[in-house]
C-alpha cells in the first residue's frame, strides 16, 4: 500500500525537530545538544543563501567534475532482455564516488562555522577519502575513523587518506566496523565539541544531518530527473539504488518522490541471506530503534542490542539506515529489497564484463538488483540504476575471493 | 516525596553531601551486582547508580566500554537489571537506585513495561544519556505516572535557557557533566566546575550532582564543596576490573576507594 507524496508533505519532512514521521529526530547528549541545535540554525540560514549554494554548484561542477553522465547501458539491457538499464555514473565523481557531493557542502559549511577541525567516521573508505581530500583542498586538519576489519579490507582507501592528509585511526571496540568507527567519532566530537565539525558521511546521525546530507546528494535525482527528461524524453520507470546509511539511494530518490509513476527501489545487502540473519538489511528484517543520534529501523536482538551485521561491502555494512529511509518504507513509497554478497559479486562481474565498468561493491548490488528487476520489464520501459561508486578500491577483495595475490 | 528526593533532603538538612557511585550492572558477573551494591552502602554511599549495559555506549571512555562488554557477555540484560534491583530491595528499602542507561534497550522492551517493571521491582529514578528532554515525551510521563524521577544531564555547553527547560523536566536531581569528553576522560578543572555549578544553582531548585573526573577523595571533596552530591563512575568501574578475578578483595577494594571519599565528603565545612 502506498500513500501518494505531495510537494507540500516533502517540504514538512523533516520537522521543526528533525523528525520523520515517527523516525529521525535529535537523540544526542546534552553536550552536544547546543552544538546540533547551532548547526541546525546556520544550516538553514545558509541553505537560503545564494552566495552558499552558487559556491557549492561551482565545486561541483569544476572540482567534482558534474553533472555525472546518465549513462544509456545498451549492451548490458540487451543481454539482460527487458527494460532499458540507464546508469546513473557517481563512479565518475572525483575521488570515485557520490559521497563526495556531501563532503564538499559539508566542508563548506564547517567554513562558514570556522570550524578548522574535521572529523569523520568511514566504512569503505570512500567518505574518509572524499572528506580528506575537501580537507587537503581547505586546509582543514582531518581526523578519520574507521574499524579495524574495514581497514584490513580497504587498504587502498587507507592509504589514499594517509597521502592526503589525514590522521586514519583504527577502531579496536565493538564489531570493528562502520558503526564503531561512528561511535568513535562521536567521542571525538563531545570532546573536541568546540572547534571540531563532524562531516556524517550519509542520511543518519542527529538532525540536521539526515537533512542536510540528503539536500547535498539530491543534486544526483535532479540531474537524473533531468537527463532522463532530455536524453530519453520522458521520466524513468523505476528507480535503483544500494543502501547502507541511504545517501546516494536518498540523493537519486528524493527529486522522483512526488513523480506517481516512478518506482523506487532501495537495495540492502543481503549478506549470506536474510534468513541467516547474516546481513545488512535493517529495514528488511529489523525493528524501530535509536542509535547514532535517530529513531530507525535497526538491527537489535531482543534486549535491544545492536546485532553484528554481515555484508561483503564495508560500505553497506552497517545496522541502521537514514531515517527518512525508515518512514518512505512505512508509507510504501519506496520498496526495499536485499541482494545476498554472491549476487552483488556477479553484478560487479556482469557489469565488468559486460559494460567495461567496474562498480564499486555497494553499487553492484544495486546492479544485480536492477538487472533481475528489468529482465522483469517491457523493452520501452526505462529503470535507471546508480553506480554510486567505481570498483577500484575492492580489486583486492574481488582478486582473493578468486585466489589471486595481487 | 520520592525515595531521591527524601535522601537528599535529609542529607542538606544534615549539611551533608551525596556520595554516589555509577557501576554497570552485570560486570564483572550478573551474580555480583547485588553484592557489590550492598558494598557500595556499607562504604557510605547514598544513591546508586547503575549502567545498563549497551553494545554502542558512545557516551562512554575505554573503562565503561569494557564493563559493558563484560557484562554482556555473562547475558546481562535490562531485565535482569531489574531483578537484581528487585533482589537488592529485599535487603535494602532506603538506598535509591537510578538506571543509566542508552535509549534503545528500553525502547525496545518498551516504554510502559519498562515503567511498570521498574517500578514495581522499586527503582527511583531513569536518566537516558541519549535522550534530551525534547525527545523524552514518550517516555517520562510514564516515569513520572510511577513516582520514578527523570534525571537530566547538563553540560558545559549548556546555555541558561537550556537549564531552566531542562530542570522543568527533571524530578529528583540533575546530573552536571563536569567536562566536555566521554567517561573517565581528562581531569577537570575544579574553579571552572564550581562557578559553572554556582551557576545552575541560580537557575534551578533542584539539587545538581556532579560527575564525570572524580578519582579520589581530593577531588571529590573539591566538586563536593560546591555541589549537592559526586558521581564516581569509570574509577570504581576500574577497580572493580582490577579486581575481577578475586572476588574476594573487591569487597576491600571499592571500600578502600569509597571509604576516603566519603571521610573527606564529611569532612567538608558546614556552607
Ligand atoms: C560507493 C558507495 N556506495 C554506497 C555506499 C553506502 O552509503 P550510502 O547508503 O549512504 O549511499 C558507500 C559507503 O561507503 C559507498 O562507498
Amino acid at each position: 500500500m502506498s500513500t501518494k507524496l505531495t510537494e507540500d508533505m516533502l517540504k514538512a519532512m523533516p520537522d521543526s525537530r528533525g523528525h520523520f514521521g515517527a523516525y529521525g529526530g535529535r537523540f544526542v547528549s546534552e553536550t552536544l545538544m547546543g552544538t546540533m541545535l547551532e548547526l541546525e540554525q546556520q544550516y538553514l540560514k545558509l541553505k537560503a543563501d545564494p552566495d552558499f549554494q552558487a559556491q557549492f554548484d561551482y565545486d561541483l561542477a569544476h572540482y567534482v567534475g558534474r553533472p555525472s553522465p546518465l549513462y544509456f547501458a545498451e549492451r548490458l539491457s540487451r543481454e539482460t532482455g527487458g527494460a532499458q538499464i540507464w546508469l546513473k555514473r557517481e563512479d565518475l565523481n572525483h575521488t570515485g564516488a557520490h559521497k563526495v557531493n556531501n563532503t564538499i557542502g559539508q566542508a563548506l559549511l564547517a567554513s562558514f562555522l570556522g570550524k578548522k577541525r574535521i572529523i569523520a567516521e568511514t566504512g569503505a573508505g570512500q567518505h574518509g577519502v572524499a572528506t580528506a581530500t575537501v580537507c587537503a583542498r581547505l586546509g582543514l586538519e582531518c581526523h578519520i575513523y574507521m574499524g579495524a576489519d574495514d581497514i584490513k579490507r580497504q587498504t587502498l582507501n587507507v592509504y589514499r587518506m594517509k597521502l592526503l592528509g589525514a590522521t586514519v585511526h583504527s577502531v579496536e571496540s565493538g564489531s570493528r566496523t562502520l558503526k564503531d568507527a561512528m561511535n568513535e567519532a562521536m567521542r571525538d566530537w563531545v570532546t573536541n565539541v568546540d572547534d571540531t565539525f563532524y562531516i556524517i558521511g550519509t542520511v543518519a546521525g542527529p538532525h540536521p544531518y539526515p537533512m542536510l546530507v540528503r539536500d547535498f546528494q539530491a543534486v544526483i535525482g535532479r540531474e537524473a530527473r533531468a537527463q532522463s527528461l532530455e536524453q530519453a524524453g520522458k521520466l524513468p520507470d523505476a528507480l535503483v539504488a544500494c543502501v547502507g546509511g541511504g545517501s546516494n539511494a536518498i540523493g537519486l530518490f528524493h527529486p522522483f518522490l512526488t513523480d506517481e509513476s516512478v518506482a523506487m527501489y532501495g537495495v540492502e545487502a543481503g549478506g549470506h541471506g536474510i534468513d541467516t540473519g547474516e546481513h545488512a538489511a535493517p529495514l528488511a528484517a529489523g525493528r524501530p530503534g535509536v542509535l547514532h543520534g535517530n529513531r530507525t529501523y535497526l538491527m537489535s536482538d531482543e534486549s535491544g542490542q545492536i546485532s553484528a551485521t554481515h555484508s561483503v561491502s564495508a560500505g553497506l555494512d552497517y545496522p541502521g539506515v537514514g531515517p527518512e529511509h525508515s518512514w518512505l518504507k512505512d508509507l510504501g513509497r519506496v520498496h526495499y529489497v536485499s541482494v545476498t554478497d554472491d549476487e552483488a559479486l556477479a553484478g560487479f562481474r556482469t557489469l565488468t564484463s559486460v559494460e567495461g565498468i567496474m562498480p564499486a561493491l555497494e553499487s553492484a548490488h544495486a546492479v544485480a538488483y536492477g538487472v533481475k528487476l528489468a529482465a522483469g520489464m517491457d523493452a520501452e520501459q526505462m529503470v535507471v540504476v546508480n553506480v554510486s561508486g567505481r570498483g577500484d578500491k575492492d580489486i583486492h577483495t574481488i582478486a582473493q575471493l578468486d585466489g589471486i595475490e595481487i | 516525596m520520592s525515595r531521591i528526593e527524601g535522601v537528599l533532603t535529609a542529607l542538606k538538612q544534615q549539611g551533608k553531601k551525596a556520595l554516589i557511585p555509577f557501576i554497570t550492572a552485570g560486570d564483572p558477573h550478573p551474580d555480583q551486582t547485588v553484592d557489590i551494591m550492598h558494598t557500595l552502602v556499607d562504604a557510605g554511599c547514598d544513591i546508586i547508580e547503575l549502567g545498563i549495559p549497551f553494545s554502542d555506549p558512545m557516551a562512554d571512555g575505554p573503562v565503561i566500554q569494557l564493563a559493558s562488554e563484560r557484562a554482556l557477555e555473562h547475558g546481562t540484560t535490562l531485565k535482569r537489571v531489574i531483578e537484581m534491583v528487585k533482589t537488592f530491595r529485599e535487603s535494602n528499602s532506603t538506598t535509591p537506585v537510578v538506571f543509566m542507561s542508552y535509549l534503545n534497550p528500553i525502547e525496545t522492551m518498551g516504554f510502559e513495561a519498562f515503567a511498570d517493571a521498574a517500578a514495581d521491582a522499586g527503582l527511583d529514578g531513569v536518566l537516558i544519556v541519549d535522550l534530551p528532554p525534547e525527545e523524552a515525551g514518550d517516555v517520562s510521563p510514564l516515569l513520572a505516572a510511577r513516582q520514578l524521577d527523570s534525571i537530566f544531564l547538563l553540560a558545559p555547553t549548556t546555555s541558561d535557557e537550556r537549564i531552566r527547560a531542562i530542570s522543568t523536566h527533571s524530578s529528583g536531581y540533575v546530573y552536571y557533566v563536569s567536562i566536555k569528553g566521554v567517561t573517565g576522560s581528562a581531569s577537570i578543572n575544579v574553579d571552572e566546575v564550581a562557578d559553572k555549578v554556582r551557576h545552575i544553582q541560580e537557575l534551578t531548585a533542584l539539587p545538581v550532582g556532579v560527575g564525570f573526573g572524580i578519582r579520589d577523595a581530593k577531588t571529590a571533596a573539591a566538586v563536593g564543596q560546591v555541589s549537592d552530591g559526586v558521581i564516581v563512575g569509570s574509577v570504581l568501574v576500574d577497580t572493580i576490573a582490577r579486581n575481577q578475578t578475586q572476588p574476594d578483595q573487591l569487597k576491600a577494594a571499592l571500600q578502600g576507594l569509597l571509604s576516603p571519599m566519603r571521610e573527606a565528603l564529611d569532612a567538608l565545612p558546614a556552607e
